[in-house]
């Protein structure tokens, strides 16, 4: 058999597991699988260019999943009245004084002589700025959240359209990596999966708690739609009447077109980036990354700045995250920072990668599909397991703990088949190259 | 100027909780730092394993409590720790002989041991949340006090007040046995010098006839109760929650890379390091500041510096600092 048929066989068996969930539970839930699944595979795509590409171990890949969201509320919210002049300005002009006493800092240690003056001039300057920078911030932020804090407290958006989200999330994600980049990525690669780890914790951190800029565990739930609403589509007079020619039930079939048109978008996405990515893995930079991937001393050897390729394809490994992320809060047109929980947005993403094959495009986005669909079946199943193992048990609290724990089972699967694939297939389902 | 109101502020509110709060990091960063110096990798399953540790000596303690056996004033869960120590020395060890040994054996590189490590983290994470659920638990008994803040007051007759809980007690006697019982192993005994000279030069201690696999499953079963002494110390003077024990990952790394990975004495530095600047950054000090300058001087805010939210982001910070002016630690650890 051939590669190429391998592959093929190997997407038509994933196609058939979403296909059968289709005829066997229903076609609304398959189709939400394939959205999550394309989603996912653009997330598994922004891991595969820094992991399989580098060779760099990001664990904090929530972090910049959560700040594509971000994008995707300051992008496309209207801006709250009032907002602005009350304290937004005054909100933007602490975190630009901010960003220029860290600037002052390191201003400061590269300039001064190692040694005691040294650590106390930094630190006077970082908590005396941090004094300031709390002065001018806190009333503005009180101000802000004061305006209606039923329903808005936050500055809001720009009131664009929300596809401009996406790449917006992107630059976002971007620009976050890029600083984390310039800090982490001399270190060896256990520092950088640390270190990675605790930016996303930050950043959750901050979505959760600054109320401002999106309302925090308030959740924002308002966030545009690029697709009609099913309520308008059912009461369209041109949908119902291209609909009764199929003889469809309206509500079912409105459900069906919008996740069909979010599918429409998310594909161009996946396919616009497979396509790029491609192209630069088979371009002389790719050649390169790879060389630089596969022995760092050789490649530096031959005149090539690796740290500064590594923060290269790091940056832009993290803008594809954002971008992902910038689609999935779109999908579901909220953004609920309690929800970004690394378990599912990080090491979820590592398994789909570790699956698919480090290094591979296609690979990533089977590992995407895949892993996404047994996340998603895997607790029914683990739900009929139990009640198979417990029928012959009398009702009491052991069985009822059994049959709780059965939601459980999925993180338990994902590990046995990271683990499985790591250690019987490490090159995974279709190895890169 | 009342410094010794003052003081005693200052000792309830950051003295004491920044101490037991280091001791437990200490706990957990010595078994992820020994993990570290012998075999060679972070492992990102070492707060699930402490969760898997507690949630065992959890239902322990409950067996033990519906019997009707108690150790009060002593909690229960200091006699079911046993239970809890001894299946995650199982686990930790049929872990190592499935999963970590087969690449230990082929000498691949520790990114492939950390990934392999997640899909263990994921494994644990699924089986504690499988046995004991993903609620908030408290399962400390016996005496809540030493003595409470009525008593202190009664006794010295100061406006501010302090109490001493037990769960802080219990905490720091059990550190201080646990650190100075494994620097005496480490120190003196045979099998203690085979595992540091393991960790120094692993091709120089093999040529001296030092079994590998015999000083690997002693690490394990270092880290294995170290992690469970931790857990539960930590479980029983807050709570225990399935999710917190994983974000504990990141202040146990933050204290082991701070003391320098693989360097024992360091982690318990380390520990306390990252738990005081914690605590220091998000307590508001308006109230000790305000005792010790004179009554025109009244601070207006809290004088906190960050929100009690961003802790994570204190251990982070400490982290980096120490990554990028001194990587290999304040007392010098394992650079590659």
């Amino acid at each position: 058999m051939s590669v190429a048929t391998r592959n093929l066989l190997l997407f038509l068996v994933v196609a058939a597991l979403i296909v059968s969930t289709g005829m066997l539970q229903s076609w609304n839930a398959a189709l939400a699988i394939v959205n999550m699944g394309l989603i996912s595979a653009v997330m598994a795509l922004g891991v595969n260019i820094q992991w399989g590409y580098a060779g760099l171990y990001n664990v904090g890949t929530v972090g910049f999943v959560a700040l594509g969201g971000l994008a995707t509320a300051l992008v496309s919210l209207s801006p709250v009245a009032g907002a602005w002049p009350a304290g937004g300005w005054r909100i933007l002009g602490a975190l630009v004084f901010g960003a220029l006493v860290i600037a002052a800092a390191v201003f400061l240690y590269k300039r001064m002589a190692k040694g005691f003056a040294r650590i106390a001039a930094l630190a006077v300057l970082l908590v005396g700025g941090l004094f300031v920078y709390r002065t001018i911030l806190d009333p503005a932020v009180a101000a802000v959240e004061a305006i209606n804090p039923a329903v808005q407290g936050n500055i809001g958006g720009l009131g664009l359209p929300v596809l401009l989200a996406w790449p917006v999330g992107g630059l976002l994600a971007a620009g976050a990596g890029w600083l984390i980049g310039k800090t982490a990525l001399g270190l060896r690669s256990d520092y950088l999966a640390i270190a990675t780890l605790g930016i996303a914790e930050i950043v959750i951190a901050v979505l959760k708690n600054e109320d401002w800029l999106d309302r925090g565990v308030k959740n924002i739930v308002d966030i545009p739609r690029p697709v009609p609403y099913e309520v308008d589509l059912q009461a369209s007079e041109r949908f119902l009447s291209f609909i009764s020619h199929f003889g469809a039930d309206p509500v079912a079939a409105s459900a069906i077109t919008v996740k069909l048109m979010y599918a429409g978008l998310f594909l161009v996405v996946l396919l616009v980036l497979i396509w790029l990515s491609e192209a630069a893995l088979h371009s002389p930079w790719g050649r390169m990354m790879r060389a630089i991937r596969d022995n760092e001393l050789a490649a530096a050897a031959m005149g090539k700045n690796v740290t500064r390729r590594h923060l290269q394809v790091f940056v832009l490994g993290c803008a594809v995250l954002g971008i992902s992320g910038a689609m999935l809060a779109t999908l579901e047109g909220q953004l609920t920072p309690g929800a970004y929980q690394p378990l599912r947005f990080t090491f979820l993403i590592w398994v789909m990668v570790v699956v698919g094959g480090s290094g591979s495009n296609l690979g990533a986005v089977l590992g995407g599909f895949l892993i996404w669909y047994l996340w998603v079946q895997v607790e029914p199943w683990g739900n009929g397991l139990m009640h198979l193992v417990t029928l012959s048990m009398g009702d009491g609290p052991l069985k009822q703990h059994l049959l709780d724990s059965a939601a459980h089972m999925r993180l338990l699967v994902m590990g046995v088949i990271l683990i499985v694939v790591l250690r019987f297939r490490p090159q995974g389902l279709i190895p890169g190259k | 100027m009342d410094i010794l109101n003052a003081f005693v502020v200052f000792a309830n509110f950051v003295l004491l909780p920044a101490l037991t709060y280091g001791a437990q990091l200490a706990l957990g960063a010595l078994g992820a730092t020994l993990i570290h110096g012998i075999l060679r990798f972070s492992n990102f399953a070492h707060g699930d394993t402490m969760a898997f540790g507690t949630a065992i000596t959890i239902l322990a303690t409950w067996v033990l409590q519906a019997m009707g056996v108690s150790i009060a004033p002593l909690p229960t869960a200091l006699l079911a720790m046993p239970a809890g120590i001894a299946a995650t020395i199982l686990v930790v060890l049929a872990t190592d002989r499935m999963v970590y040994r087969h690449y230990r054996v082929r000498k691949v590189s520790s990114v492939t041991l950390v990934m392999a490590s997640l899909g263990v983290m994921f494994v644990m994470g699924g089986l504690v949340r499988t046995v004991i659920g993903v609620d908030d638990r408290q399962f400390a008994d016996g005496a809540r006090f030493v003595f409470t803040a009525a008593q202190f007051r009664e006794w010295t007759g100061l406006t501010e007040t302090l109490a001493l809980r037990s769960a802080q007690v219990v905490t720091l006697v059990t550190t201080a046995i646990a650190v100075i019982w494994l620097q005496w192993f480490l120190k003196k005994t045979r099998t203690g010098k085979s595992m540091r000279a393991f960790s120094d030069n692993e091709n120089l201690a093999l040529l001296s006839g030092i079994n590998p696999e015999r000083v690997v499953v002693i690490v394990w079963i270092l880290s294995a109760t170290l992690a469970t002494l931790a857990g539960v110390l930590y479980g029983l003077d807050k709570s225990f929650r399935p999710i917190t024990y994983f974000q504990l990952l990141l202040p146990i790394f933050a204290a082991a890379v701070v003391g320098g990975l693989g360097n024992p004495l360091g982690a318990v530095v380390g520990g306390f390091v990252v738990a005081f600047s914690e605590v220091f950054v998000t307590y508001g000090f308006k109230k000790v500041v305000a005792y010790l300058l004179p009554a025109g001087l009244q601070p207006d805010g809290l004088l906190q510096l960050l929100s009690t939210d961003y802790k994570i982001a204190v251990s982070f910070t400490v982290l980096v600092l120490v990554l990028l002016l001194k990587p290999t630690g304040i007392f010098g650890g394992k650079s590659s």
